[in-house]
């Protein structure tokens, strides 16, 4: 189920606009990946290439290999809407369809791959998906009712559960907890710890705390100006970047210097 | 909801009240004001149409047009109004949703605003204009089309032959009216698809969600209180439009065919009878209004219904 990521030298561009430079780096299976960084760096452009969803704003375009088990995804043959339906992604603020059940946002990918599928199927989908996403117990006896009536954290675990329903390759999560209250985050960080067992699961999160957290590697990303293209300073292990980090920027970074 | 400025429990001595401040107060104003003038006028019209047209429903049926009492002659321009604003919607929403669609999701940026500002334009040309065209250049060019549908599907009684030799039949007058609803309904189609929160449409996407996947789990279902809303409006103009209609329509009684000439609508009725009638005809003519009238209104309540019925799911919460 859950394959590493590969990229290299990768460039991501909004127009003539150069936003990440020269990424290079690797991605383990059945890990946690944390990107780190200031604001505008480009973690969150730079994690939307790896599935393919940078390229739906008009005018943008990537440069490079992301390999996935050791398939391109920008091959020229290669359908981006393929490539979403094996790597899942969960967004900044909790986004379930709020014209759907909670039932129906749970089954909405699988829907897209095979329309029939019988109600028992389905249940057992929507059963072990909301489990794995921590939120069976609080959403079994609503399960017809809109998403939107959940509060902020139950949202972002329905979309977890939305995410993970179609069983994906590997998890994105752009900064997953920055619109929600510690307790949720909690929530949230205590089920990428049990995600892992299963998934690759990539992170980008503003909270340093957090990345060393749950992280088991994270790279740091830094700009050198505004207009300057976002770049990988470096990857390691995450005590490593958290304790004695290569480069001077990372342990300026993580000691609070700056950003 | 009301909020009082008297605190629950007054503290002794000196009673405090929140200072009101003039702009404030006159904006209040002002807005109430306008709020009231709204009500007053439209109880006015219902107030009028309703005092002129008692004598018509009184009226000794010998007098009444056709000889056979008010409802006896209402009911068939009941029937021309309603169908005549049906084959316009029939027409218009499908390819108003399709515009709406091409606009705000698949045209390249420069060519929607284009496309919008066309769009648009066509809701600019009067109605008299419109009725021009429908004589001049519509009603010749889809008689053929007419006569084809009598001699294949003759044996339903919507399309019983013979076909008007003119072309100025009920169908015409309907596609008249779909081109004249057409900009109303794309034009608020568009705007409520383009508010369609970037947010919904990534998390289709990211599901790996094709494009038309996308619109139909984010974009359609976001949109479809406004969608009915335009289309609702567009239907109250293509009940209410009566230049088109009265220049277009080759009018006459009753009939079930749709490609002859016969039938006609209430506001064409009014606009073509009006100018000479007298006594009892004049309130006959305005009860017929006040029975368009009823049916806007139906109309509209019917719509705000269908649009509440699934409140908690319509993305505004």
């Amino acid at each position: 189920m859950s394959k590493r990521i590969d990229v290299s030298d990768l460039n991501v561009y909004y127009g003539d606009f150069l936003a990440v430079e020269g990424v290079t780096m690797a991605v383990e299976a059945r890990s946690v990946t944390a990107f780190i960084g200031p604001s505008g760096c480009g973690k969150s452009t730079f994690i939307r290439t790896l599935n393919r969803l940078h390229e739906v704003v008009p005018g943008t375009r990537v440069e490079g290999k992301v390999l996935l088990d050791g398939q391109d995804l920008y091959g020229p043959a290669v359908d981006p809407v393929v490539v979403r339906r094996q790597i899942g992604m969960v967004f900044q603020r909790p986004n379930p369809f709020p014209t759907m059940s909670l039932r129906d946002n749970v089954l909405a990918g699988i829907k897209l791959n095979n329309s029939r599928m019988r109600k028992s199927e389905a249940d057992d989908v929507v059963e072990r998906s909301l489990r794995g996403a921590n939120l069976w117990n609080e959403a079994k006896d609503r399960l017809d009712t809109p998403g939107s009536g959940l509060s902020g954290g139950q949202q972002q675990r329905l979309c977890i559960a939305r995410a993970i329903a179609v069983e994906p390759d590997v998890l994105l999560m752009d900064e997953p907890c920055s619109a929600l209250d510690p307790i949720s985050t909690l929530a949230i960080e205590d089920l990428i710890a049990e995600l892992k067992e299963n998934y690759t699961i990539v992170i980008v999160t503003h909270n340093m705390q957090q990345a060393a957290r749950v992280s088991d590697r994270t790279a740091f990303f830094n700009i050198a100006g505004t207009g300057q293209p976002g770049k990988l300073i470096e990857m390691d292990d995450t005590t490593k970047i958290f304790t004695n980090p290569g480069e001077k920027a990372t342990e300026d970074y993580v000691s609070g210097r700056f950003g | 909801m009301t909020t009082s400025t008297e605190p629950a429990t007054k503290p002794p001595g000196r009673p405090r009240r929140a200072k009101v401040r003039p702009g404030d107060r006159n904006f209040s104003w002002a807005t109430r004001a306008a709020g009231v003038l709204i009500l007053i006028v439209l109880a006015g019209v219902a107030a009028f149409l309703v005092r002129e047209a008692i004598p018509a429903f009184r009226a000794d049926p010998a007098e009444i047009d056709g000889g056979e009492g008010f409802f006896a002659y209402v009911w068939p321009l009941v029937f021309g109004t309603l169908v005549a604003a049906f084959i316009a919607l029939i027409i218009a929403t499908p390819l108003a949703l399709g515009i709406a669609l091409f606009i705000s999701h698949y045209a390249p940026r420069r060519m929607a605003q284009g496309l919008g500002y066309v769009v648009d334009l066509l809701a600019a040309i009067p109605s008299v204009v419109y009725g021009l065209w429908g004589i001049q250049w519509l009603a010749p060019n889809v008689r053929g089309t007419w006569e084809w549908l009598a001699d294949n599907l003759g044996f339903i009684p919507l399309f019983a032959g013979p076909a008007s030799a003119t072309g100025r039949t009920m169908m015409t007058a309907g596609v008249v009216l779909a081109v004249m609803i057409l900009p109303i309904i794309t034009a608020i189609a568009r705007e409520v698809f383009l508010q369609t929160p970037t947010l919904h449409q990534e998390a289709a996407l990211a599901l790996g969600a094709t494009r038309w996947e996308m619109i139909r789990m984010a974009v359609l279902p976001f949109g479809r209180p406004g969608l009915i809303s335009g289309v609702m409006l567009g239907l109250g103009r293509a009940l209410g439009e009566t230049m088109a209609v009265a220049m277009v329509l080759s009018t006459g009684g009753f009939t079930w065919s749709m490609v002859s000439s016969g039938n006609n609508t209430i506001a064409a009725e009014i606009a073509l009878d009006f100018p000479e009638s007298a006594g009892i005809e004049t309130n006959t003519l305005i009860a017929a209004g006040l029975v368009l009238f009823v049916i806007t209104l139906a109309v509209n309540m019917l719509a705000r219904w269908i649009v509440a019925r699934r409140e908690a799911f319509s993305g505004a919460n």
